[in-house]
């Protein structure tokens, strides 16, 4: 089971109450489909993604990245047991979405990327250790029940 | 080889050039990073008193470093050939695991979005993952 200090646990609900999803959640979606292109295969009916600017203003991948973004309130809620919370999920993406698992680092690396140009110097070296670690607990989870 | 294309190599001068004069800066708070949120690259620093952010030891290697990213932009034309004799240094002397280059650039690329949040859109960081990746690659020509 992941150890989690009081620290820590402050840490990241600090984080995600203080979020601004509908911000966030594209930025961070839209970047992962601009800087890891091979990302879009799994968006081929959401439109227009020919290039950064119709990325970036794709209404469904805003409404899309708010929706993945509100996906980890459940972690957050659950810190103790996501392995668990994100059982289902991970056999959706693995099942349904046939989703790589390795491009949910992507998405993680890029969703750190835009924390960071938010939160500017608060995003101090010991915040950003443990919301790295937050992310990898959840994206082990999300691999957790592909087979 | 990672392609670097006209756009990027375009891409990745212009915002050198605009922010090149804190690149000791950038350097320091990157190593910094690396040290505390991947604590197994302490390994490599084992001979220095002092490993805490922005100790004299991390700001001073920091600043190496980006002389180093410096000196690639600047040769960004033909990265092997310029980087050659970085290359044999980390080949035989420093002997760098290259899994480290990625962790590194990682942070870089984080230390980037938080010192200029509205120049590294996602653009600037696609062409310059793909310049720091190239440059990882040079600098392992000469591993084995």
């Amino acid at each position: 089971m992941v150890e989690w200090s009081e620290q820590e646990r402050s840490i990241i609900t600090s984080i995600f109450s203080n979020l601004d999803y509908n911000d966030v959640g594209p930025k961070a979606l839209s970047r992962c489909l601009i800087v890891y292109p091979w990302t879009q295969r799994y968006f081929a009916n959401f439109g227009n993604l020919y290039n950064a600017e119709a990325i970036k203003t794709n209404p469904n991948i805003q409404a899309h990245g708010t929706k993945v973004l509100h996906g980890l309130d459940r972690a957050v809620k659950n810190m103790d047991n996501i392995k668990g919370t994100y059982a289902e999920l991970s056999v959706l993406h693995s099942e349904k979405l046939h989703v790589d698992p390795d491009n949910f680092k992507l998405l993680a690396d890029c969703l750190t990327i835009v924390i960071a140009a938010k939160m500017g110097s608060g995003f101090t070296p010991e915040i950003q250790a443990t919301f790295q670690k937050f992310l990898a607990v959840v994206v082990s989870a999300l691999g957790k029940q592909y087979h | 080889m990672t392609l670097l294309t006209a756009k990027d190599k375009d891409t990745v001068k212009t915002f050198w050039a605009k922010v090149s004069s804190n690149a000791e800066a950038i350097g320091s708070d990157a190593l910094s990073r690396m040290l505390v949120v991947y604590p197994q690259t302490k390994t490599y620093f084992s001979h220095w008193k002092d490993l805490s952010p922005g100790s004299a030891p991390v700001k001073k290697h920091g600043a190496t470093v980006m002389g180093g990213v410096a000196d690639a932009v600047a040769k960004i034309d033909n990265l092997t050939a310029g980087l050659l004799s970085l290359s044999e240094l980390h080949a035989f002397t420093l002997r760098v695991d290259p899994a480290n280059f990625k962790i590194l650039s990682h942070n870089i690329l984080v230390v980037l979005a938080i010192m200029f949040p509205t120049d590294f859109t996602p653009e600037v960081h696609v062409s310059m993952d793909k310049f720091l990746s190239a440059v990882a690659l040079a600098l392992s020509e000469k591993y084995r």
